[in-house]
C-alpha cells in the first residue's frame, strides 16, 4: 500500500486525489464493470473452440440452440458492461474536469494583481482550461483503458496457461520484447509529434501575418518572398510528417511481425493439437494474436502517465499560488471574506484618501517607484495623473484600490489604514471606469446592475440620462435588455464608455477611479463623454489617469509621471508657469487637438 | 454553368495533385501486396490444418499442390511442421515490408498534396488585390486557411488513401470466402450494410453533437478569458461572487451536455459493437452447421472466421468515410472560394518606365465599394525630386490618395488618371511600381521576426551595416542597441515590446533602406516628438535629395519645408501652394499655422 502511494506521488497524481475522491462510486463502477466486460470478451474464442470441437469435430449439432443463445448473451453482456464502463468513464472525465475548473476559477478570484501582471491571460487561461482537461482524461479514459486491457491480457494469459502450459509460456515470452519495441517507438513518436505541432503553429502564424499584414506586404512588393518563406515551412512540415510516417510504419511492422511470430510458434509447436483438438488450436491462435493490442495500449497508458505530470504540476501550482494582498484573520472575522462578506459590520465610507510616507516597489520590479511619498486627498478632491503611455501612471490607483500594498508606509482610507478593513469593503465603495471600457456579456441592465444589484428602474434611467446614454439605450433593439455581446462588442467604444459611466453612477461610490480613454471617438461622442465625466465626478473623490486637456485643467492636483517616477506636482496654472515637462506635454497635445478641430 | 464550375473545381483539385502520381501509384501497389499477404495467411493455416495435419485430400488449386509436391508432399510437411510455420513468417515479412512502404508512400502522397494546397492557397492570397482583404473578414479567411485545410488534409491522409486498401481487402476476402463457400459468404455479408449505415449515422450525428459541445466550450472559455481580462473591473466592483456563479452555471451546463453526449455516444458504440459481435456469432454458428451438414472442412471453417474478422473493420470505416467526405467537401468549397478570387494582374502591355519622373494626378475621383465618393476631381502635379506636403482631416481622403498611387486600390478607368513621367500607372507593372515607391503607413505592421530582418525584409543581400545605417537615419539605432539582443530582438517577443514610436521608426528605417525614388510618409512621424521628426527629415533631405517625397502630416513644422503643400478638405483640394503663400492665404492652413505658432499664448 505504501509503495503504491509513493508511485502515485511519483507521477504527481497524488496531488489530484482530493479533487477526484468525490466520485468514488463512479470509479468503482467504472473499474469493476470494465474488468467484467473484459472478462466476458475473453471467452469469445472459447465459443469458436466449442463450435469447432463439438460440432465441426464430431459432426453433430447437439444443443446448438443453447450454444447460440449462450454466445449471443455473452456478446450482449459484454456490450452492456462496456457501455456502462465507458459511459461512467465519460461522466468521470467531464465531472472531474468541471470540478477542477470550478476550483481553479474560484481560486483565481482571490489572487492578487501581481499574479495577473506577471502571467499573461493566455498562460492562466491554459492552466484553467486545457491542463484540467488533460487531467480529466487521465483519471477516466487512460485509467479505464489501462484496466480493461490489463484485465484482458491477464485473462488471456491465464486461459492459455490453462489450455496448454508449455505453448502458453512460449507465446508469453514475446510480451517483454514487445514492450521494449513499443517503448522505443513511443518515445520517438512523442518528440516528433511535438515538433510537428510547433511547425503547425508557425504555419498558422504565417497565414495570420500574410493576411493581417497584406497592406504592408503589398506596398513593399515582397509577396514572393513571403510566399517562399511560407513554402520553406510547409517543406519542413512535409518532411517531418514523412519522418513520422516512417516511425509509425516501422512501429506497425514490428508489432505485426511479433504477432506473426506468435502465430508461427503456435503453428509449429501446437500444430499437432489440430489433429484432435482443432478448436483449442484455433482458440490459441486467437489469444496469441489478441495480445498485441492490449500490450500496445498498456505502454500507451504508461507514457501518458509520464507526460501528464507536467499538466498536474502546472495546475496544482496555480492552486498553491498565494495572494500578495490578504486580509488578516481579525479583519475577516469582522468584515467577512470575498465569498462570505459580513455586510452588516461594514462602516459607511467617507472618501478621504491619504498616502502617508509610502515607499513602493512592484513585486516583480527592481526599483522603488515611490519613495517616501505623501499626499492627502480629502473627500471631493479631483486628482489627475498625467504622463506618456507606459510611464507608470497606474501605480497610485493600484495602491489606493489596494490592488497592491505599499512596501513601507501606509495608505489611509477615512484616516484608517486600508489594511484594517476588508478588500471587498473597499472595492464595494470604489467606482472604476476603465480606459478600454469593459462591459461583460449580458444585457445592458445586467451590466448596469453590477454596480448596485438593488438599483431601481428609476435610478437606472436617471443615471443613463445624466451621461446621455439614454439615447443609446433607446436606439437598441430591446432597449435596456439588449445583449451587448462578448466584451460589449456589439456597442461602439464611445457607447461602451457612456454605459460604463452610467454603471459607475448607479454604484454611487464615494471614490471614483477614471482611467481615461485614448481611443479616438468622434467629436459628438467626445463632447458627451466630457460632460458625462464632469457629471460623474461631481461630489466624489476622484483619481483620474488623464489624457484630455480640459479634464486635466480642472483637477485640484496634477501629478506628472515620467519613467515611473513622479517628477512634477501642482495645479494646471502652477505647472504651466513652471515650463517643465508638463508644459511640453500639454503644448504638444494642445497643438494636435486644435489642428484636428480646425480640420474637422 | 454548373457543370463548368464543377470542371473548374476538378481542374483545381488536379493541380493540387501535382507530383503525387507515383506516390499514389506506389501506395496502391503496396496496399495490394499487403492485402494479398493478409489473405494468404489464413490459407496457409487452412492448408496446414486440413491437408497436412488431418491429411484430407487437397481442394486447393493445382499450382498450390504442385508447390507442395516440390517440397516433398503433404506427408513430408507433417513430419516437418516448421516449414508451414516458416511460411507464415515469410509471408508476414513480405506483408510488413509492403505495409511499411504503403504507409510511407501514402504519407508522401497526402503530405505533398497538402503542401501543394497550402502553398498554392498562401501564394494565391498574397497575390490577391488589397481590396479583397478589406471585403473579407480576417478571422474568416484565417479559418479557411487553417481549419478547413486541416479538415481536408485529415480526410485526404486518413480516408482517401486508405480507401484503396479497404476496397482491396473487401474484394480479396470476399472472393476467398466465396471460393470456399458462397452461401456462407452471403450469410456473412447480410449484416454489413447495416454496419455501414450505422457507422455513417453515428459519425454524422456525433459530428453535430460535437459542434454543440464545442460551441459551449467556446462560451465557457470566453467567459474565463473575459474574467481574466476584466479582472480589474471585477475586483473594483466586488463582483467576484457573481462571476463565480456565472462561471459555475455555464460549467455545469457544458458538462451536462457532455454527459448527455457521452451516453449517446456510448449507446451508438455499444450497439455497433453488438451488431458486429452478432455478425461473428452468426458466422461461427452457421459455419458449425455447415461443417456438419454441408461438408465444410475444419481448415476452411477456421479460415472463414479469419476472413470474416477482416471484413468488419473496413465496413465500419466505410461508414465513417462517407460522413467525413461530406464534411471535407464543405471545407474544399470554402478553400475554393479563395482560389477562385481573381488575383492582381497587369495589363498585357504593362511596362517598366523610369520612376524618377514627375507625378501627376489628373481629375482623380474615387469611392470605396458600397460607399459614397470620397475623392472628387483631384488634380495636382509634383516635380521629380521635390517634396510635397499634404494636410487634411480624418476621412479627407489623403491616405486613399496614396493607396491609389501605390495601386493598392485600382482607379476605375473613367475616374481620371495618375501618371509618373507621363505614363499612366495603370500601364506600369504593379510589382515594379511598388518596388519603386516606399510607403510608411500610419499604423505600421511589423513581422514577428527580428528587428534586423524587419528592416531588411525587402532585400536579402543587406548587411547589418546597411540596416544600422538606415536605423540611424530613422533615429532608431540608439534604442535598438539598448536592447539586450540589439538587432536580434524579436518583435513581439515577451518582455521586450517596441513602443509605438519605435515601431514607426522601424517602419521608416525599413523604407529608407530601399532607396526608393518615391517616398511616402503617411502621417508616420506623428508618434515621434518634434525634435526627432526634424532630425529624420533632415537626414532624408541630405541622403535622398533626388527622391520625390510625399509627407502627410498635421504639423506645420513638418509641412513647412515642403516645396508645395496641398490642403485636402472633404475629398477636394481647398488650398495649394508653398508655406509662405498659404500661411497668409486666409484658409484652413493659415488658421492651423496660427494656432500652432501661438500655442503658448493660448495656454
Amino acid at each position: 500500500m505504501k509503495t503504491k502511494e509513493k508511485k502515485l506521488r511519483f507521477f504527481g497524481i497524488g496531488k489530484i486525489i482530493p479533487y477526484v475522491k468525490d466520485y468514488r462510486r463512479e470509479f468503482a463502477i467504472m473499474i469493476v464493470f470494465s474488468i467484467i466486460a473484459s472478462g466476458v470478451e475473453i471467452t469469445f474464442p472459447q465459443f469458436q473452440r466449442y463450435a469447432l470441437d463439438q460440432y465441426a469435430g464430431t459432426g453433430t449439432l447437439n444443443h446448438i440452440g443453447i450454444f447460440t443463445i449462450a454466445y449471443a448473451s455473452a456478446i450482449l453482456l459484454a456490450g452492456i458492461f462496456n457501455y456502462f464502463a465507458n459511459t461512467t468513464a465519460s461522466i468521470i472525465e467531464v465531472k472531474v474536469h468541471r470540478k477542477l475548473r470550478d476550483v481553479g476559477f474560484v481560486h483565481l478570484q482571490t489572487l492578487s494583481f501581481s499574479y495577473f501582471n506577471q502571467n499573461s491571460v493566455g498562460y492562466i487561461h491554459a492552466r484553467l482550461m486545457s491542463d484540467t482537461e488533460k487531467i480529466g482524461t487521465l483519471v477516466s479514459w487512460t485509467l479505464i483503458n489501462g484496466i480493461w486491457y490489463m484485465a484482458y491480457l491477464v485473462g488471456s494469459a491465464v486461459i492459455m496457461l490453462m489450455m496448454n502450459v508449455k505453448l502458453a509460456l512460449m507465446v508469453l515470452t514475446i510480451l517483454p520484447i514487445l514492450m521494449i519495441i513499443i517503448g522505443f517507438f513511443q518515445k520517438k513518436l512523442i518528440i516528433a509529434n511535438r515538433e510537428v505541432r510547433e511547425i503547425n503553429s508557425r504555419i498558422t502564424g504565417n497565414f495570420n501575418e500574410g493576411i493581417v499584414g497584406a497592406k504592408t506586404i503589398k506596398s513593399l512588393a515582397i509577396e514572393d518572398k513571403i510566399s517562399s518563406n511560407f513554402v520553406e515551412e510547409t517543406e519542413k512540415m512535409k518532411s517531418k510528417s514523412i519522418h513520422i510516417s516512417r516511425l509509425r510504419g516501422a512501429f506497425g511492422a514490428a508489432m505485426n511481425f511479433a504477432s506473426s511470430i506468435a502465430l508461427a510458434v503456435v503453428l509449429y509447436k501446437g500444430g499437432y493439437l489440430a489433429a484432435n483438438e482443432v478448436g483449442m488450436f484455433a482458440a490459441f491462435m486467437s489469444y496469441a494474436q489478441g495480445m498485441m493490442e492490449p500490450v500496445r495500449w498498456i505502454v500507451n497508458v504508461i507514457s501518458e502517465l509520464i507526460s501528464i505530470r507536467v499538466n498536474i504540476e502546472r495546475f496544482t501550482n496555480l492552486l498553491e499560488e498565494k495572494s500578495d494582498v490578504i486580509d488578516t484573520p481579525q479583519v475577516i472575522e469582522k468584515y467577512g471574506d470575498t465569498l462570505n462578506p459580513k455586510k452588516e459590520n461594514w462602516e459607511p465610507i467617507n472618501g478621504d484618501i491619504e498616502f502617508r510616507d509610502v515607499t513602493f516597489k512592484y513585486p516583480d520590479g527592481e526599483v522603488n517607484v515611490l519613495e517616501h511619498f505623501s499626499l492627502d486627498v480629502p473627500f471631493g478632491t479631483h486628482l489627475a495623473i498625467v504622463g506618456e503611455t507606459g510611464a507608470g501612471k497606474s501605480t497610485l490607483v493600484n495602491l489606493a484600490c489596494r490592488f497592491y500594498e505599499p512596501t513601507k508606509g501606509q495608505v489611509l482610507i477615512d484616516g484608517r489604514d486600508a489594511r484594517e478593513r476588508s478588500q471587498l469593503w473597499l472595492h464595494s465603495s470604489i467606482g472604476y471606469v476603465l480606459q478600454t471600457p469593459h462591459l461583460f456579456s449580458g444585457t445592458v441592465r445586467e451590466n448596469l446592475l453590477m454596480g448596485n444589484p438593488e438599483a431601481t428602474d428609476e435610478e437606472i434611467n436617471r443615471a443613463l440620462k445624466i451621461v446621455s446614454a439614454d439615447e443609446i439605450v433607446a436606439r437598441l433593439e430591446n432597449g435596456i435588455d439588449t445583449d451587448v455581446g462578448e466584451g460589449g462588442d456589439l456597442l461602439s467604444t464611445g457607447e461602451k464608455q457612456l454605459i460604463s459611466f452610467a454603471r459607475a453612477i448607479i454604484a454611487d461610490p464615494k471614490i471614483l477611479i477614471l482611467d481615461e480613454a485614448t481611443a479616438s471617438v468622434d467629436t459628438m461622442t467626445e463632447a458627451k463623454i466630457q460632460s458625462a465625466m464632469d457629471a460623474v465626478t461631481q461630489g466624489r473623490t476622484s483619481i483620474m489617469i488623464a489624457h484630455r486637456l480640459s479634464t486635466v485643467r480642472n483637477a485640484d492636483i496634477i501629478l506628472v509621471v515620467k519613467d515611473g517616477v513622479i517628477i512634477e506636482k501642482g495645479t494646471h496654472r502652477e505647472l504651466i508657469n513652471k515650463r517643465g515637462y508638463y508644459f511640453e506635454l500639454y503644448t504638444r497635445q494642445y497643438e494636435d487637438e486644435a489642428t484636428a478641430k480646425i480640420l474637422a | 454553368m454548373k457543370k463548368e464550375k464543377k470542371n473548374q473545381k476538378a481542374g483545381l483539385l488536379f493541380s493540387f495533385l501535382k507530383g503525387t502520381k507515383w506516390y499514389f501509384f506506389l501506395t496502391i501497389l503496396f496496399a495490394g501486396v499487403t492485402a494479398l499477404a493478409d489473405m494468404i495467411q489464413p490459407q496457409i493455416i487452412r492448408l496446414t490444418v486440413d491437408n497436412v495435419i488431418e491429411g484430407k485430400p487437397s481442394e486447393f488449386a493445382d499450382w498450390v499442390n504442385k508447390i507442395v509436391e516440390k517440397i516433398g508432399g503433404f506427408g513430408y510437411l507433417k513430419e516437418h511442421i516448421w516449414i508451414p510455420a516458416l511460411a507464415v513468417v515469410i509471408v508476414a515479412t513480405i506483408q510488413i515490408f509492403s505495409q511499411y512502404s504503403n504507409r510511407v508512400y501514402n504519407t508522401k502522397a497526402s503530405e505533398t498534396l497538402v503542401k501543394n494546397m497550402r502553398d498554392r492557397v498562401f501564394t494565391h492570397i498574397e497575390h490577391l488585390p488589397f481590396a479583397w482583404f478589406m471585403q473579407n473578414k480576417t478571422g474568416d479567411i484565417i479559418q479557411r486557411c487553417t481549419s478547413d485545410i486541416e479538415t481536408t488534409k485529415n480526410f485526404l491522409s486518413e480516408q482517401l488513401t486508405s480507401i484503396f486498401r479497404i476496397i482491396l481487402m473487401l474484394i480479396l476476402s470476399i472472393s476467398f470466402m466465396v471460393s470456399m463457400n458462397p452461401l456462407l459468404t452471403v450469410i456473412a455479408l447480410i449484416p454489413m450494410p447495416f454496419i455501414v449505415m450505422f457507422s455513417f449515422l453515428f459519425h454524422k450525428k456525433m459530428h453535430k453533437a460535437f459542434r454543440e459541445c464545442d460551441e459551449n466550450e467556446g462560451k465557457l472559455s470566453a467567459m474565463a478569458q473575459e474574467n481574466l481580462t476584466g479582472v480589474r473591473v471585477i475586483r473594483a466592483f466586488g463582483q467576484e461572487r457573481s462571476e463565480i456563479k456565472k462561471f459555475k452555471a455555464q460549467n455545469k451546463f457544458y458538462t451536462d451536455l457532455w454527459v448527455k453526449m457521452s451516453k449517446l455516444m456510448g449507446r451508438f458504440w455499444i450497439l455497433s459493437d453488438v451488431i458486429s459481435g452478432l455478425q461473428v456469432m452468426i458466422v461461427v454458428t452457421a459455419g458449425a452447421i455447415f461443417c456438419v451438414k454441408r461438408g465444410l472442412s475444419n481448415g476452411e471453417y477456421i479460415a472463414f472466421i479469419s476472413y470474416n474478422a477482416i471484413l468488419a473493420g473496413p465496413f465500419r470505416q466505410l461508414g465513417r468515410m462517407i460522413s467525413d467526405f461530406s464534411r471535407a467537401t464543405v471545407s474544399i468549397d470554402r478553400i475554393f472560394y479563395i482560389m477562385h478570387s481573381p488575383v492582381e494582374v497587369d495589363e498585357p502591355d504593362a511596362v517598366e518606365v523610369p520612376m524618377d519622373g514627375d507625378i501627376k494626378f489628373e481629375n482623380v475621383s474615387f469611392g470605396y465599394e458600397n460607399s459614397p465618393e470620397l475623392l472628387h476631381n483631384i488634380s495636382f502635379d509634383m516635380k521629380s525630386g521635390s517634396t510635397i506636403g499634404i494636410l487634411g482631416g480624418t476621412g479627407s481622403g489623403k491616405s486613399t490618395l496614396m493607396l491609389l498611387l501605390d495601386k493598392l486600390y485600382e482607379l476605375p478607368p473613367q475616374n481620371g488618371r495618375i501618371t509618373i513621367g507621363s505614363t499612366d500607372i495603370r500601364k506600369i507593372k504593379t510589382e515594379y511600381l511598388r518596388k519603386n515607391i516606399g510607403m510608411v503607413l500610419q499604423e505600421p505592421f511589423l513581422f514577428s521576426r527580428t528587428v534586423y530582418e524587419n528592416i531588411g525584409i525587402a532585400d536579402d543581400s543587406l548587411t547589418l551595416d546597411d540596416v544600422r545605417a538606415a536605423a540611424k537615419a530613422a533615429a532608431l539605432d540608439e534604442s535598438i542597441t539598448s536592447f539586450p539582443k540589439a538587432y536580434d530582438t524579436l518583435v513581439g517577443e515577451r518582455g521586450v515590446t517596441l513602443s509605438g514610436g519605435q515601431k514607426q521608426r522601424t517602419a521608416i528605417a525599413r523604407m529608407l533602406i530601399g532607396n526608393y525614388p518615391i517616398m511616402i510618409f503617411d502621417d508616420s512621424l506623428s508618434a515621434v516628438d518634434t525634435q526627432t521628426d526634424a532630425k529624420i527629415r533632415k537626414e532624408i533631405s541630405e541622403r535622398f535629395g533626388k527622391a520625390s517625397v510625399i509627407l502627410i502630416s498635421h504639423r506645420i513644422t513638418t509641412l513647412s519645408s515642403a516645396d508645395k503643400i496641398i490642403v485636402l478638405d472633404h475629398g477636394k483640394i481647398s488650398e495649394e501652394g508653398t508655406h509662405d503663400e498659404l500661411k497668409s492665404a486666409g484658409g484652413i492652413y493659415q488658421k492651423i499655422y496660427e494656432t500652432q505658432t501661438n500655442t503658448e499664448e493660448a495656454i
